[in-house]
């Protein structure tokens, strides 16, 4: 993108980086990180839950760093690398994390686990005072709600990852 | 289809010139609070978007007993700050317990000083009385639920609160702000840069069109200042302030030398408690001086209904954080 543009763009080209994957798309200016990962790449595996960063139903990575992908445009993300679900397991290998939640149980209906997993995973690189205790990794957790309210389970999960 | 217009300058002086040709172009930056109220509440409408996010305004620099924070510095960031660790805690404490880290990791400084002082009323479409969406409109909020509303340079025309927590250490601390627009730079404390809604809520601040926060400067804390905040809220965790209070306060002997006060979860700015810090500064550090210094600081509340508990909720949380840092 250029400043010297002068026709109104509404839409804009992206190159979207998404799990070792360049993505090439032309999209509506407004389009946000989580509708392109769904309805352009069908990456469904991010899921929708309140669509105004409240839930972290949505979240992934970008450049490392978890962030809501509801409130982000696509075009923001433009060359930036970002992880999604389908980006955790390596050669079919599930994620820590991923087994430690089948593991413990920790989920009922599944609609949040997506955005629980990938904010765990950011968490275990955060800072360690965050996944010191069940209170530190409940308070580093909190962008993420379980409706089903699986969260003991979760904690359990990330608890057994954290002391590894 | 959307008709907004994004752009993505790659310099400063090119960001402000697309803001300040076209009066409804708005500067995007972590995009948390700009976006919901664009895309999903639809109350504001830019015709553009300016995306400053990879703008080099990144990073936090020691300038002698000041930090220069850069605008586009995200919350997390500032929060690991070494130095804010070590000479502003309170305001690494306010950066933690606000949001979701996932928030933090996209919100920026200056975002955060420029979200919106917005009310449940103002972000729902359907409501029509809003003088800060449109004034003359009326306030819905008045006769509405008002739990979550301000008390403090609150008047008839708007009771929407300033929700950051981050700006109440800053504005204890006098924190400036540095503005840039095509006529050059200047540097607005930040205690001068909010304005009470008056007759016109609409109106937010002293940025003129165009003007983009560049820095925040912080001055850093003396050594021996204790400092703290504390923060009242619904539930534990991610959750807006019900009340809020920052405290940095140097006791010799026993006697309050020196304090500095914000206040959160009640103004419709960020809250300066000059008459609590007048109250404090020469008298005996004790639960009487910690309660005379809180009524001070809510001598002229204006209340609605649901607001009315939060005139001693407010002062107990001030209480509270003087004992803690005194403690």
């Amino acid at each position: 993108m250029s400043s010297a543009t002068t026709a109104r763009s509404t839409e804009v080209t992206v190159e979207l980086h998404v799990n070792g994957r360049v993505y090439p798309a032309r999209l509506d200016s407004t389009t946000t990180l989580l509708d392109a990962l769904r309805d352009d790449l069908h990456l469904t595996g991010t899921k929708k839950g309140c669509d105004q960063g409240a839930c972290g139903a949505c979240t992934v990575l970008r450049d490392g760093k978890r962030i809501v992908s509801c409130l982000t445009l696509a075009a923001q993300c433009d060359g930036s690398e970002i992880t999604t679900i389908e980006g955790l397991a390596e050669d079919g290998v599930p994620h820590p994390v991923q087994d430690a939640f089948v593991k413990h149980d920790a989920m009922q209906c599944g609609y949040c686990t997506a955005g629980q997993v990938m904010s765990a995973v950011s968490l275990l690189g955060e800072d360690e005072d965050r996944r010191a205790t069940d209170d530190d990794i409940r308070e580093f957790m909190s962008g993420n709600l379980c409706r089903c309210a699986a969260y003991p389970n979760i904690v359990a999960a990330i608890r057994e990852v954290a002391g590894e | 289809m959307s008709d907004i217009e994004y752009v993505r300058p790659t310099d400063t002086s090119s960001a402000v010139t697309l803001v300040a040709e076209d009066p409804d172009a708005a500067f995007l930056a972590g995009g948390t609070t700009e976006l919901d109220l664009a895309l999903k509440d639809r109350v504001i409408r830019p015709s553009r978007f300016v995306d400053i996010g990879r703008l080099p305004l990144r990073g936090v620099t020691r300038e002698g007993d000041r930090l220069r924070v850069a605008a586009l510095t995200t919350m997390e960031e500032l929060a690991a700050d070494p130095t804010v660790r070590s000479r502003l805690p309170f305001v690494r404490e306010a950066l933690l317990l606000g949001a979701s880290t996932q928030l933090r990791n996209m919100a920026t400084i200056g975002g955060n000083l420029l979200q919106r002082t917005r009310c449940r009323y103002f972000r729902d479409p359907a409501v029509h009385a809003c003088n800060k969406r449109e004034p003359g409109s009326g306030c819905a909020a008045i006769e509405g639920v008002a739990r979550m509303h301000a008390i403090l340079g609150a008047g008839p025309s708007c009771i929407a609160l300033h929700a950051s927590d981050l700006c109440v250490p800053l504005v204890a601390m006098d924190a400036e702000v540095e503005l840039l627009d095509a006529d050059g730079t200047r540097r607005v404390p930040l205690t001068e840069f909010y304005r009470t809604p008056g007759d016109r809520p609409d109106v937010e601040n002293v940025l003129r069109h165009g003007e983009l926060v560049t820095h925040v400067v912080v001055p850093l804390l003396p050594a021996g200042t204790r400092s703290g905040y504390i923060k009242v809220r619904d539930r534990q965790s991610y959750e807006f302030a019900t009340t809020s209070a920052a405290a940095a306060v140097q006791v010799e002997d026993g006697t309050i030398t020196a304090a500095r006060i914000g206040l959160g979860g009640v103004g419709t700015v960020p809250w300066r408690a000059w008459e609590a810090e007048r109250v404090l500064v020469g008298a005996p550090a004790n639960e009487r001086t910690y309660r005379a210094a809180a009524e001070a600081a809510i001598r002229d509340p204006f209340t609605v209904p649901g607001t009315a508990f939060k005139v001693e909720l407010a002062k107990r949380t001030i209480v509270r954080i003087l004992r803690t840092v005194t403690a």
